[in-house]
């Protein structure tokens, strides 16, 4: 989707602030909101958690700290799935009756899950349509869904500098659609291709860009 | 770039755009977990456990250590070069937000800068939870079509005719700045490298 989440390349957003010293957390509850987070029962998928972050109306994005849109999307999984009601959110208590269910994520596991070596790979049912070195060109696609193809990017040629296998493809995940994995390739825009004759002629910037999204330039 | 004051800051944890948190946050907080507790849907005890994690057991210090032993250790450099994630794994630090890496090597004639536009993407292992400034709206937007302007406002002066390379971090791939290492430092031990290495390093926006 075409959302304020996709920034890349806008101006005026004001300053770049930088705090000395910063702790992880500024809050008790930024802390709690970001373990909550991480240990809940819609933990599951990162693309769907995501979404959610964009799906935020723009101007409320904008205004929102990090944390507090981490809490929005957590609490509006939450109700989506059903599990927790609003008027149970509201009040901080279980309805009369509610069912009790068993924590998915116990603290003696904590350590093990947070650090378990995962991964996005998957088997591909089709090999890789790009080689590195060639041209490619990111298709001009405006999905009103989650992708990971920002809006800088579509349309611009450049050169497909890494092979990442075929992973877990975010703008179907997000969606609940599977997984369906696609290759992923990192591709190097030169700055001149993305900014135009203005851009510094030696730099370049480099994403990791999904087979759906490119096409042969 | 614009120093916020560490108490400023603290008192006003909104300060990524200007803005302020409501005030009843820590109560609305509160009462989702008292909710998810009652309901048996986590564990507060976990919820301990994560938030010690993200407080004590990753942050800089663990990409400093995989720095100063790419510095000091051409095998080990190597491998971080072929595969970051396993390397990096040599030392311990593995899981969430680090599945794949990959370390990017500054040299005289390139300089490395890592982003991510669309969300704030960030190697955790390595580097722990991102700063306010990494997540925010100013540096998301601007690091890819300005990356030298936004060097100049960390205070980075560039050697001349070097590359700035930006990394948008759009998929499941984490990137790792591995700076230069700095001059007269050959009698240094790995421990004492490390020390050298600071988190904007590792991110890009700094120069050691």
């Amino acid at each position: 989707m075409n959302g304020v989440h996709d920034m890349g390349g806008m101006h005026g957003l004001g300053p770049i602030v930088a705090e000395p010293d910063e702790p992880p957390f500024h809050h008790r509850w930024e802390a709690r909101v970001h373990a909550m987070t991480l240990a809940s029962p819609t933990r599951s998928n990162i693309d769907a958690g995501r979404h959610r972050r964009e799906l935020i109306p723009g101007p409320d994005y904008l205004a929102m700290s990090y944390y507090e849109k981490w809490f929005r999307s957590l609490a509006e999984l939450l109700l989506e799935a059903g599990l927790v009601t609003p008027q149970e959110m509201a009040e901080g208590e279980a309805a009369a009756g509610a069912p009790r269910a068993e924590p998915l994520l116990k603290a003696e596991a904590v350590a093990t899950v947070l650090t378990r070596p995962g991964s996005y790979v998957r088997a591909a049912a089709t090999r890789p349509a790009f080689r590195l070195g060639e041209t490619v060109r990111c298709r001009n696609l405006n999905p009103t869904g989650h992708t990971r193809l920002p809006r800088y990017a579509r349309g611009h040629a450049g050169e497909v500098v890494a092979w990442r296998g075929a992973q877990v493809f975010p703008d179907a995940n997000a969606s609940g659609l599977g997984e369906q994995p696609h290759h992923l390739y990192t591709v190097r825009f030169t700055a001149r291709e993305l900014w135009g004759e203005a851009a510094d002629a030696r730099d370049s910037v480099c994403l990791d860009l999904w087979e759906p999204y490119l096409e042969p330039a | 770039m614009r120093q916020a004051p560490a108490r400023m800051a603290h008192d006003h944890p909104g300060h990524e755009h200007g803005q302020h948190p409501p005030s009843d946050m820590e109560l609305r907080v509160k009462a989702l977990e008292s909710v998810l507790v009652e309901k048996g849907l986590v564990d507060p005890a976990a919820l301990d456990a994560i938030v010690d994690h993200y407080q004590h057991k990753v942050g800089p210090r663990n990409g400093a250590r995989v720095v100063a032993k790419a510095w000091s250790d051409p095998a080990f450099r190597a491998r971080l070069e072929t595969d970051a994630t396993a390397a990096i794994a040599e030392l311990g630090y593995t899981g969430r937000q680090g599945e794949h890496m990959v370390a990017l090597f500054n040299t005289p004639s390139l300089h490395n800068m890592v982003v991510c536009t669309l969300c704030s993407c960030y190697p955790w292992p390595v580097l722990g939870l991102p700063p306010v400034w990494y997540k925010s709206a100013p540096y998301r937007s601007r690091a890819v079509i300005d990356p030298r302007g936004v060097l100049a406002e960390f205070g980075v002066s560039l050697p001349q005719g070097i590359e700035v390379r930006v990394w948008d971090s759009t998929a499941e791939v984490r990137y790792l700045v591995i700076p230069e290492r700095p001059a007269g430092t050959e009698r240094l031990s790995e421990a004492e490298l490390a020390a050298l290495v600071t988190r904007d390093g590792m991110i890009g926006t700094a120069r050691l």
